[in-house]
């Protein structure tokens, strides 16, 4: 309970850093370094997310019998 | 009190998924599902305790626990092809997600061919 709060707290960080990092990145003029910020955000990020989406689906599994 | 903790859980990540939404929309999009699935995982709990209830009710009243059990899986698919399709929908996919809805149709379908086939059999048996 506690720890998926927690990972709502870390993704939402994880976005506004990217979001923070690609702008200064843009702004020194440095804008491909900025597009791999993002992409390396959204796979974090994403990996974390369809880790969870797989607990979820093991256990509607589990509840509804599904196999 | 467990719905303040949904509450809380939903207010808290709308909040962070708009301030996302300003800057990096995908981020925004996968904060929202996690949300979702947080919040389902809350609730799966006691729709399991509800299940084992209505599993005892139906021994009781002697239904097939096959049918019982087709019933479940029947509801298992909707909640998931739902809660993909409502993510896609969120995400401005709404083809994806009518698609989604397709494949849980057609898979429902599937598994209720054999409780019309047995509704056939009885008919069948009424008439002489």
């Amino acid at each position: 309970m506690g720890a998926n709060v927690d990972l709502i707290f870390k993704i939402a960080g994880i976005g506004i850093l990217v979001a923070v990092a690609h702008m200064i990145l843009k702004n020194s003029g440095k804008e491909d370094y900025g597009f791999a910020v993002t992409l390396t955000g959204i796979a974090l990020v994403l990996i974390m997310v369809i880790q969870m989406l797989g607990t979820l689906f093991d256990q509607v599994k589990s509840v509804f019998k599904l196999f | 009190m467990d719905i303040l903790q949904v509450s809380g859980i939903a207010l808290t990540g709308a909040v962070l998924a708009v301030v996302l939404k300003y800057k990096k929309p995908p981020l925004a999009m996968l904060l929202s599902i996690f949300v979702g699935v947080t919040i389902f995982l809350l609730v799966l709990g006691k729709i399991g305790s509800i299940i084992d209830i209505l599993r005892q009710i139906s021994y009781r009243a002697e239904i097939s626990s096959f049918y019982l059990g087709l019933l479940l899986k029947i509801i298992g698919i909707a909640y998931i092809a739902d809660f993909i399709a409502q993510v896609c929908r969120d995400a401005d996919q709404g083809a994806i997600a009518v698609k989604v809805e397709l494949a849980a149709k057609v898979m429902v379908l599937m598994l209720a061919v054999p409780i019309v086939v047995a509704v056939l059999q009885a008919l069948l048996r009424l008439i002489p």
